[in-house]
Formats: structure tokens, sequence, C-alpha cells
């Protein structure tokens, strides 16, 4: 229970970290964000001006310590200010649209990826030196470097292009409005299968390969071969004890590998010009919609934060020693 | 942002020091690169990548940048992959855009392995407040989500060329390399040839640069070899969504340009098929590189050979005797 404390206690830090970057990036830029957003408008009045200043929590009459007071406390209010593109729409609002589809495309597939990963890995590692083991470990090496977005578009080029079976664009058909009929929903699933196929193709090597490594030292330790010895059954030797103690590194590398779902989750979501968070905060960049762009980056670094504080949960329930600190 | 596949991060003994035989250095470069077939494709797509982008002169004869009212061609004798959306060979933008893409890889992996020693090493070495303010500057760029910090430090620096954006993927990477270096400094930092040194009244320059650096030698090389693969991905990733300067010619931008004017839909495919395997390859050369490190630097992790494998399968204590062969070679 400390650990899990001590965790949350930092990701606190790394929140409060990830707030002042968001204030101090762009002002330690060069440039001034003021200016880009009134070169791409046209005949700015000296209020609308002011206007684009407060929705950016900029006042050029506050000190800059008061500024980022103001900013924080207005972020930890769930504050974000308004979008400068969007029709003024809050962003808080707008984030709150494209949340789910992230959350239900990106969430699924990199569970799913972590299972089916990990167990691959595990299966390989348990059948060591066949065939399967000689060949899965190259490929695997192979698919952790081909990027996400190309991948991505080979998909569409197969199913969508030339085979013609299967949809490339959005998350639903263009025209429907979102249900919770039946058919709605079917074509959600039918709509998200290529990119959740894209992120499964090139997150799922890296768990394949940490859990075949780890479970190749495991498999050697004194207590599988007790294991062996009192003829308990394989299957049970296998998932109860080599795989359970080599998943330890798997979930650990979860917060690491993090970073790169995003990446892959961003890219995807680009190319498949899917309705999620990283979508919209690629098409914020292109607007110089700043306000937009800052709240996008904080709810992505909490969405990664509260993923790794329940990776981190994880570790706790199954390895004794993080909850008796060490 | 690469899934951390190695596992020379454990901290490990000092090898070259308790190695009994020992033959010159290149000579067991070269004997590795010959025996391991991830290593021997690697290094072979490596080979090529450097060769292209030291003479791009010798296979494409037209200028990447030469605009031409022959737009969106279909691949000909002419124009082998086709024309872009301003009639610009593809082909040549390939071959050309090699030079940037391998400079961005070196540079950034080497960029990013050099901060990472710097903090790594001196966070270990310094220990006390300095270990614990190094270590939570670590910790936390370690979990914020590089890309979109990525992506919005681009957004504030529009038209940056492709030194920036190796400054800026080098001082956002280092962390994880950082946090390797470190735990391996540590384990170092007790042994008696370091307190000698110590003792011996040298200074802490020179203690970490003759005492501690030659040590972590594999450690950093698997390093390199990581962030530079980050770099190819990362960086196209980057140019494919528009970031940085258009006309720079590279594989992540054509890709770019390919996308805009919708190449999938219109039966281009090679333009988009072709900068993209291009990235796959060179990425994958890193990493075999890399694994096949991973692997000569630990047996236990090597393919078992066939006949090794029907051996192992007889009986279990005859596994553990042939891993523990493996490994005494």
């Amino acid at each position: 229970m400390r650990f899990i404390i001590r965790r949350a206690g930092f990701f606190l830090l790394t929140l409060w970290a990830a707030l002042s970057l968001n204030f101090f990036l762009p002002r330690i830029m060069p440039g001034n964000p003021i200016n880009n957003i009134i070169s791409k408008l046209h005949n700015v009045t000296q209020a609308q001006e002011l206007a684009i200043e407060r929705s950016l929590g900029i006042n050029n009459k506050a000190g800059i310590w008061q500024q980022y007071l103001t900013y924080v406390s207005n972020t930890a209010q769930g504050k974000l200010g308004l979008s400068i593109g969007n029709g003024g729409e809050p962003v808080s609002e707008l984030i709150k649209q494209a949340l789910p589809w992230t959350l239900g495309l990106i969430g699924i597939t990199t569970i799913l990826a972590f299972i089916i990963g990990t167990a691959i890995g595990a299966i390989a590692a348990w059948r060591r030196g066949s065939r399967l083991d000689s060949a899965l470990p190259p490929l695997f090496v192979f698919t952790t470097a081909i990027p996400f977005f190309w991948v991505g578009m080979m998909l569409i080029l197969i199913f969508s292009s030339i085979l013609g079976f299967l949809p490339s664009y959005g998350a639903y058909a263009l025209g429907t409005t979102p249900s919770f009929s039946l058919a709605f929903i079917g074509q959600v699933l039918e709509y998200a299968i290529l990119p959740a196929l894209t992120l499964l193709i090139t997150s799922i090597g890296g768990w394949v390969l940490t859990m075949r490594n780890t479970m190749v030292t495991t498999l050697t330790e004194d207590y599988v071969r007790m294991a062996r010895a009192k003829g308990l059954p394989s299957s049970k030797i296998m998932v109860g004890y080599a795989a359970r103690n080599a998943i330890l590194p798997n979930l650990t590398g979860f917060a690491m590998s993090l970073g790169f779902v995003v990446s892959g989750a961003i890219l995807v979501e680009y190319v498949f010009n899917y309705p999620g968070l990283g979508n919209m905060l690629l098409s914020a960049v292109n607007n110089v919609d700043y306000p937009l762009m800052q709240g996008l980056f904080l709810i992505i670094t909490i969405c990664v934060l509260i993923a790794i504080l329940l990776s981190d949960i994880a570790t706790a329930i199954l390895d004794p020693r993080t909850r008796t600190g060490g | 942002m690469a899934i951390p596949i190695t596992t020379t991060g454990l901290p490990q003994p000092a090898e070259g020091i308790s190695g009994t035989r020992r033959r010159s250095t290149p000579h067991r470069i070269t004997k590795a690169i010959r025996t391991n077939r991830k290593a021997t494709i690697g290094v072979f797509l490596m080979a090529v990548f450097i060769f292209v982008a030291l003479f791009p002169g010798l296979l494409a004869h037209q200028d990447p940048n030469a605009i031409t009212n022959h737009v969106f061609a279909h691949p000909s004798a002419a124009h082998w992959l086709g024309t872009d959306n301003l009639g610009r060979d593809v082909y040549a933008q390939v071959i050309d855009g090699t030079r940037n893409v391998l400079i961005l890889a070196l540079a950034v992996g080497l960029l990013t392995t050099v901060v990472a020693m710097l903090i790594g090493v001196a966070a270990a070495y310094l220990g006390g407040v300095w270990d614990s303010v190094l270590n939570f500057v670590t910790d936390v760029l370690l979990v914020i989500p590089i890309f979109p910090l990525l992506i919005i430090i681009a957004a504030y620096l529009p038209n940056a060329g492709n030194n920036v954006l190796i400054l800026v993927l080098a001082f956002t990477g280092w962390s994880y390399t950082a946090r390797q270096l470190r735990s391996q400094a540590q384990s170092l930092r007790n042994r008696d040839y370091l307190l000698a040194a110590r003792v011996r009244g040298e200074r802490p320059r020179y203690i970490i640069v003759v005492e501690i650096l030659p040590v972590m030698t594999s450690l950093l090389l698997a390093s390199f070899l990581n962030n530079a693969l980050y770099a190819v991905l990362a960086g196209s990733g980057l140019q494919f969504i528009g970031i940085g300067n258009g006309n720079n010619v590279s594989w992540g931008t054509t890709l770019y340009w390919a996308q805009q004017n919708n190449a999938l839909g219109s039966g281009l495919y090679v333009w988009a098929i072709v900068p993209g395997a291009c990235i796959a390859l060179m990425g994958a050369a890193f990493a075999f590189i890399n694994y096949a490190f991973d692997e000569i630097g630990n047996p236990a992790l090597r393919p078992l050979t066939a006949a090794k494998a029907r051996k192992a399968a007889q009986s279990s204590t005859k596994r553990r005797l042939g891993s523990y062969g493996a490994r005494a070679r």
C-alpha cells in the first residue's frame, strides 16, 4: 500500500511538471503565440486580441508568477479555456467528445496486445528451440521496427483500396448519428478493425520479445525444476511457475512502452481520421489552437499516468516484494 | 519510442575483466557478424543504406526537388517510382532522403546516449541530493508522453529543419537510457578498483572517464542502437504528420505528401509503399544489430540448434545441463 501511495505522490508531481511545461513552453519558445494566431485570422480588433490573450491565460499586466498561479488553479478546477477553432467551444467539452473514442480503441487494443503478446512469448520460451521459437524472435524484431502509420497505410491499401471490404476513414459512416443501437455498435466495430489491427501488429512484438527473453531465464530457475520433480502437469508449471514470474518485467515495461503506444495511437488516428484525442491534437496544431493543444497534452498525460498506476497496482498484487518496501 | 527489448539493462559483471581468452576486438566482431544471422542481416542492410547515403549520385540522376509538369505519374522507365503532386521524381526523393534519415538516426542516437550517459553516470557517481534531483527529472521524462510533447514543441517552432529535430529528439529521449546507465554505474560504484582509484586520490572526472566508461561500452552501444531506431521511427512519424520543414527531402516527408494527395485512393501505390518500406528496413537494421548484440552478450537468449534442442528435450535434468553448457562456452 505504501508503494502505491508513493507512486501516486510521484504522479502528482509529474502532473505538476506537465502543467509547468504547458505553461512555460510557449513563453520560452521563439515567436509569440498571440501573433501566430492573429496572423492566421483577419482584421483582429483590439477587443478580440484581448479575448485571445485571455483565452490563453496570458495577462501581460500581471507578473509571470501571478499568471502561473492563475493557470494552475484554473486547470485544477477543470477550466481549460476556450478553443480558438471549433467555434470557440470550451476545451473540456471537445475533449469529452474525443476521449471515449481513444479510450475505446487504444485502451482495448493495448490490453489485447499485452495479453496476446505475453502469451505468444510464454509459449515461444516454453518450446525453446522449436521451429516456432526460432522463427518468432526475428519476425517480431522486425515488426517493432515498422512505422505505425505505414502499417496503417498498407492495411488501407490491401483491405480498402484493393479488396474494398473494410472502411478506412473515421469511426462510423458519415451521416449516421451515434446511438446505442445494435446496428451502430456493429458499425463502430467494423470501422475499428483496421486501426486496431495496425496497433496490434506493431505493438505486439515488444511484449513477445520481453516475455520470451525473461521466461527463458525463469525456466532455468530451481523452483521450476522442483515443480517438474514433483510431477506437476506441464501446463501448471508453464503458467503458474514460469510465466507468473516472467510477467513482472513485462508489467514494469508497460510503463515504458506507453509512450510508444501513445505515439502509435496519434499516428494511427491520423491515418484513419479517427475522431480521438490524437487526431484532435494534430488538427489543433494545424489551427494554432494553443488552448486545445495544452488541454489535450494534459489529458493524454493524465491517461498515461492512470494506466501506469494500474500496472503498478498489478505488479504489487503479483509481486509481494514490492509490497514490503524495498 | 521503441519498446525496450534489450536485457542489457540488468547489472552485468564487468566484461573483459574476468574473460579468460581474449582475441583481438575486430576479429571477435567480424566473427559475431558472420555467425549470428540477425547480425548478418542487420549489418548488410546498414551497409546498403550507408552506401546510398554516401553516393546518391550513383543511383539517381534526377534532382529530387525539380518541379515538372509531369504530375501524379505512374511508375515508368523515366520515373521508376512515378512522380508526386509537383511532378518531382519519387525514386530520386527516396534515394536522396536516405542521407537525411541516416544522419537523423546517427546524430540522435549519439547525442541521446551522450546526454543519458552524462546524467546517468553523474547521478550514480555523485549520489546524495544530485542523485535525487537527476533521478526525479529522469522519472518524470520517463512517464510523460514524449510524442505529444514533441508535436507541441514543434508547433511552437514552425518550419524547423533537420538540426532542430535532432536536438529536440535527443533532449527529450534520453530518460530510459539514463535510467539503465545509472543502475549499471551504481552497481559498479563500490567495486574495489574504483575504491582504489579514489584512495589514490584521482579526481572524479578521471574516475568516470577512465575507470567507469570503458566497462559500460556494451550497454552504451546497445543504447546507441536503440536510440537510433527510436529516432528513425519518431522522426519519420513527425515528418509524416507534416511537422518540420516540408521541403526537407526525407522518407517521412515523401509519405506526408503521398498521404496528403491520397496516393492510396488514386492508385499511386508505390509512392506510399517504397518510402515506408525504407523506414521499416532501416529500423530493422538497427533493431537486428541490437538484438544480435544482446544475444552475443547473453548466451541464454541464443536460438538453440536443432541437435541441441533434441538433446534438451530428452529430460529436464539434461535440459538444465544443456543450458549451463551453452552459458559456459
